[in-house]
């Protein structure tokens, strides 16, 4: 027995380390990675983020250059704190505590110490920093906005969270990324790639030159340019219209889907969100419940449609066979349905045909042509599905597939919602009558509305709203230059354009008209509720409208929807005509609906609900009279925002 | 005799491994030691250059080894015990200190470290004293006398402030072992081991009354009952070895020795300290580890190592070449080279059993064992599973001297085999 006693320790020392090697190595061990190798030191060379044009060309962002101070911990050498502080400008208590900060992050990474340094200290401080071990200074690229406007488009950019680092290993840690709008959306092509080199440390952290002799280096590829569809002298002229009120404009070119304008107001100047300042302005901006600057209401706020709506009930009405251009109601003011359903209208009351229908908006009108519509069809869930189906055709109902980051799908409703509605109940078309004026369960978003109007100038197609004009000749996504048919005949279109073309004429929105220009619209007034300390509280309608022009080869189609701005020819029927008339004729005829946009405000509405107060609404409410808003900049000067704060008035929110 | 039976009576098996060992290991310097991306392998400035030399004059060595007389090497294993332990006297008249240990005679620009040698001579010296007809090791006196001869080398380098090279001659044990010293030896090494780590890891305390209860329990259930004073004899020693060592733990070992063991044993039990003593005092081990970590399965493949190439590991072509092996080759390499040393001491302890002299059985057992004991410290150290104790790996590690003192060792061993025929 004496001669095993080494050999199995032998063989018992060989399985321990062979079983040591396995945890070492496989159990406890990932694949090696040049980029998770603390032995190579990665450096990055950043290249230029792509700028972006509008669609004419003009350059709405470009690139700036900033410098941050970083920090490794583990080389900082003892040095005259005193002068360093001097410096960097800031207090030795500060330098201690952001040490200390540095240090808990990593003693080994660098940490940014003191990010956008000025242009003025950058040049000072360069001559010195060989002196601080430890210390040195970062370039990198900031954007330099060149416009005060259309900051829900641009979007911007900021550094990338831990989430996005692990699920793209193409960013590490301060690498900056877009957050909203097309920074977001085109991330990929205006980031371009960065370059890197692989530098081969010894244990003492000090470079003993390139690894590999630079065989897996890379250069950085430049940013793409991007142009995008923006007409940016309309989106200002959209902005400085939007002052004072909430809501969105969206204008959509019909005859290719491009985005002329995505107002959302209130929005903010996208230079507070570049360099020092950023964090603190960003806090506010998003603590600002009442504006809600950072949230794009023309894609994000979903409402009800209200009267724009009548006429997609009257095309599937017509595609449906159930009217006819000459089919009349007669509206005595109030449209009885079921045994006492009543709902009114305010059109004056007659002999309605399709053309006056839409004209006067008269309620009773489409309450009746929905309710044909359904009860086509002895199963109203089957009626329901059809007639969803149509609606869906212009794009409502379901996100639209634009390139702009954010959406809603709105709600267009189809038989089996209203089975889950009502479970035990037959329901019928009255049940659902209030689906005939944009109302009910119908919920769109102002980008929806356009678009809609874009399928109705275009005679019953449209294409994919999308922002991406060019990017530096590439090919942009095809979906964008497909056709989407709806499901209406082309022939029914014209009597509904003609209606809306009277809305101009001699409906409701006749005082709009703008000399030399056929514009076809259609107002929308939509009630709307919140809940003011537990109760339902009915607020300001909704001001909405849709137009397009011209008539014929139709060149804008546009929503506009101003939040409690009541009926929809007092603030969002002027904003739309004024609109048209800029982007068609270039300049102003209809100085007086400029004015009277510019000198009404709508803030005291908006204070209402959270003033505690009882208040009154629509008619009964007060014009809010302010001085006129200064007309925008349309040079090209850049704005010096950087480092400046802005002021919100303080919100007695509760 | 026909000249081929000449050759094939070596073991070539043993060669064989040995070759792979030593040229896998001459990779491995090359990696731990080249500066840049050129190579010049005969650049004598260089660690790998130099080993290239060793190991071109280790065939030399070989040839001489293998040409002289197997008798030769009974007959004179005295005096070169003699000569072995003069040479290492004669370092604290004429040694050369480097890093804090009198290990080397300086000649020249060369070092030779005696050391090396003196591990073939003390297994010489003992397979002769065990072989002699007039010896058994079941007497005390010889024991005495053996422990005496295996000693003196190893006090003449642990007082060179060597201790590493020290632990080796412990390996003797299991030559004496296995030529019959009484189990009672093995015994008490193994109580001792036990009571020593218990006292450390679980305090005096519980290792007192857990001691107590296993002699107690014993002494209460056998048969026969013996004298109760046997038991309490051996709770008072247990007692005292307990208190000693902790003591000797405390007072006598300098703190750098105390965190070895303290991180061996896990004494230290708060998460954030753990990680700061071994990058502060076990700097070398925490490189070692992420190395060969870093190796995963495949490795990064030969010279392409990063933590090699940044030098990383401290001495890494020397005692710590394995992480290079672990980095470079990854899991497979490394269970290779594992694999090929279980191989050659198994095999060399397979050749010790056939032979039919004494005197070539126990040496052949001293080979086994000394190898076995380098292996297993030096390996067991790099990965973190023993206590780090600074000894090469053999025919791995860079340095002359301890490669012509392994191939020496090895190789008397090769030709008393090649010559078992004749010993009737």
């Amino acid at each position: 027995m004496r001669q095993f006693l080494l050999f199995f320790l032998i063989i018992i020392v060989g399985f321990t380390f062979i079983g040591r090697l396995f945890y070492l190595q496989v159990y406890s061990s990932s694949a090696h990675n040049l980029y998770e190798d603390n032995a190579i030191r990665k450096v990055y060379d950043y290249p230029k983020r792509g700028f972006v044009y509008d669609r004419n060309g003009k350059l709405l962002v470009g690139n700036q250059p900033s410098y941050d101070v970083m920090v490794i911990p583990r080389e900082v050498k003892p040095l005259d704190t005193v002068e360093f502080c001097q410096l960097l400008k800031i207090t030795k208590e500060q330098f201690i505590k952001t040490y200390e900060k540095a240090y808990r992050y990593s003693p080994r990474l660098p940490y940014v110490f003191i990010p956008h340094l000025s242009k003025e200290d950058y040049a000072v401080l360069q001559e010195k920093m060989r002196k601080y071990e430890g210390f040195y200074i970062q370039k990198r690229l900031l954007r330099d906005y060149q416009t005060q406007y259309a900051a829900n488009v641009l979007g911007f950019i900021a550094e990338v969270t831990q989430s996005q680092i692990e699920k793209s290993p193409y960013y590490k840690m301060g690498d900056l990324i877009g957050k909203q709008g097309v920074e977001l959306s085109y991330e990929e092509e205006l980031r371009g790639v960065k370059g890197i080199k692989f530098i081969q440390k010894d244990r003492f952290n000090r470079d003993i030159g390139p690894y590999k002799d630079g065989k897996f280096d890379t250069l950085p590829k430049q940013g793409k340019d991007i142009t995008i569809t923006i007409d940016s002298k309309l989106q200002e002229y959209g902005e400085w219209l939007m002052k004072n009120k909430k809501g969105g404009i969206v204008a959509i070119e019909p005859s290719t889907g491009e985005i002329l304008t995505l107002v959302s107001a209130p929005s903010y100047n996208p230079n507070l969100l570049v360099g020092r300042k950023r964090s603190r302005n960003y806090t506010k901006l998003h603590n600002d419940s009442i504006h809600l600057p950072l949230i794009d209401k023309s894609l994000l706020r979903e409402h009800e449609p209200g009267s724009p709506f009548k006429a997609l009930v009257a095309l599937t009405a017509l595609q449906e066979g159930v009217i006819t251009t000459e089919t009349a109601v007669s509206c005595s003011g109030v449209y009885h349905y079921g045994r006492n359903g009543k709902m009114g209208c305010h059109c004056g009351g007659g002999r309605r045909s399709l053309n006056l229908g839409i004209a006067k908006s008269c309620n009773s009108y489409f309450a009746n042509a929905f309710r044909k519509t359904v009860d086509k069809y002895d199963d109203s869930h089957k009626a329901m599905d059809i007639w969803s189906n149509h609606i869906k055709s212009f794009g409502l109902g379901q996100y639209l597939g634009t390139d702009l980051p954010i959406g809603k799908k709105g709600n267009i409703p189809d038989g089996s919602y209203y089975d889950k509605w009502y479970p035990d109940f037959n329901w019928g078309a009255t049940t659902i009558i209030s689906n005939a004026i944009g109302q009910g369960e119908i919920q769109v978003t102002p980008i929806h509305l356009a678009n809609m109007t874009a399928a109705i100038a275009n005679r019953g197609h449209y294409y994919t709203p999308h922002i991406i004009k060019d990017i530096e000749g590439q090919e942009i996504n095809k979906d964008f230059v497909t056709k989407h048919q709806t499901t209406i005949n082309e022939n029914h279109f014209e009597p509904v354009i003609q209606g809306l073309y009277d809305v101009y004429n001699k409906g409701t929105a006749h005082f709009l008209q703008v000399p030399g220009i056929e514009i076809c619209g259609k107002t929308g007034t939509a009630e709307n509720f919140t809940v003011i300390d537990g109760k339902r509280t009915q607020l300001t309608d909704h001001s909405i409208f849709v137009a397009f022009a011209p008539k014929d080869n139709p060149k804008i189609a546009i929503a506009v929807f101003v939040e409690n701005g009541y009926y929809g020819a007092r603030f969002a029927g002027r904003i739309a005509s004024l609109m048209i008339e800029k982007y068609i004729n270039n300049e102003i005829s209809r100085t007086d609906l400029e004015n009277w946009v510019l000198t009404h405000s709508l803030e005291n509405e908006y204070q209402k609900p959270f003033s505690g107060e009882p208040f009154k609404i629509n008619a009964e409410s007060q014009y809010q009279i302010i001085d006129l808003q200064e007309k925008p900049q349309t040079d090209n000067k850049p704005v010096e925002a950087q480092n400046q704060t802005i002021t919100i008035p303080a919100n007695e929110t509760n | 005799m026909r000249q081929t039976d000449r050759y094939f009576k070596f073991d070539w098996i043993t060669i064989v491994l040995f070759l792979l060992l030593v040229g896998f290991g001459w990779m491995n310097i090359l990696s731990a030691s080249h500066i840049g991306e050129t190579i010049d392998y005969f650049d004598f400035s260089q660690p790998y250059g130099k080993q290239l030399v060793f190991i071109m004059l280790t065939f030399l060595l070989i040839v001489i080894l293998l040409s002289i007389e197997a008798k030769f090497y009974e007959r004179f294993s005295s005096i070169i015990y003699l000569v072995g332990l003069l040479s290492l006297a004669g370092l604290f008249v004429f040694g050369k200190n480097v890093n804090g240990a009198t290990s080397w005679y300086g000649i020249g620009g060369m070092t030779i470290q005696p050391s090396e040698f003196a591990k073939a001579a003390t297994a010489l010296a003992v397979a002769k004293y065990v072989s002699d007809m007039n010896t058994d090791i079941k007497n005390f006196k010889d024991q005495i006398r053996l422990c005496v001869i295996i000693a003196l080398p190893a006090i003449l380098v642990l007082l060179q402030n060597d201790a590493g090279s020290t632990l080796v001659y412990g390996s003797f044990f299991f030559v004496l072992y296995r030529e019959g010293l009484p189990k009672i030896y093995l015994w008490i090494i193994v109580v001792l081991g036990l009571i020593s780590v218990a006292s450390l890891k679980f305090g005096p305390l519980i290792t007192i009354v857990a001691t107590s209860i296993i002699v107690f329990s014993f002494h209460f259930l056998r048969k026969k009952k013996p004298s109760i004073i046997q038991p309490i004899a051996m709770l008072l020693a247990a007692i005292i070895l307990t208190f000693g060592v902790n003591f000797f733990y405390q007072k006598i070992l300098q703190p750098h020795q105390q965190d070895r063991i303290s991180l061996w044993l896990r004494l230290e039990k708060d998460p954030d300290k753990i990680e700061q003593m071994r990058r502060d005092i076990l700097y070398n081990l925490y490189e070692s580890e992420k190395a060969i970590s870093s190796g995963g399965l495949n490795g990064k493949g030969f010279l392409e190592g990063t933590r090699t190439t940044g030098k990383f590991v401290p001495e890494q072509h020397t005692d710590y070449i394995f992480s290079t092996v672990g980095e470079e080759w990854g899991f497979l390499g490394s269970a290779l080279v594992v694999i090929t040393f279980v191989l050659l001491l198994l095999r060399i302890l397979h050749l010790a059993e056939l032979q039919k002299s004494q005197f070539s059985r126990v040496y052949g057992y001293s080979v086994a064992s000394i190898l076995f004991f380098h292996f297993m410290i030096n390996i067991g150290m790099v990965m973190g599973l023993i206590p780090t104790i600074g000894i090469p790996l053999p025919f791995f590690s860079y340095g002359g001297s301890g490669l012509w003192g392994f191939t020496i060792l090895l190789f008397i061993f090769i030709k008393l085999d090649s010559n078992k025929i004749n010993e009737w």
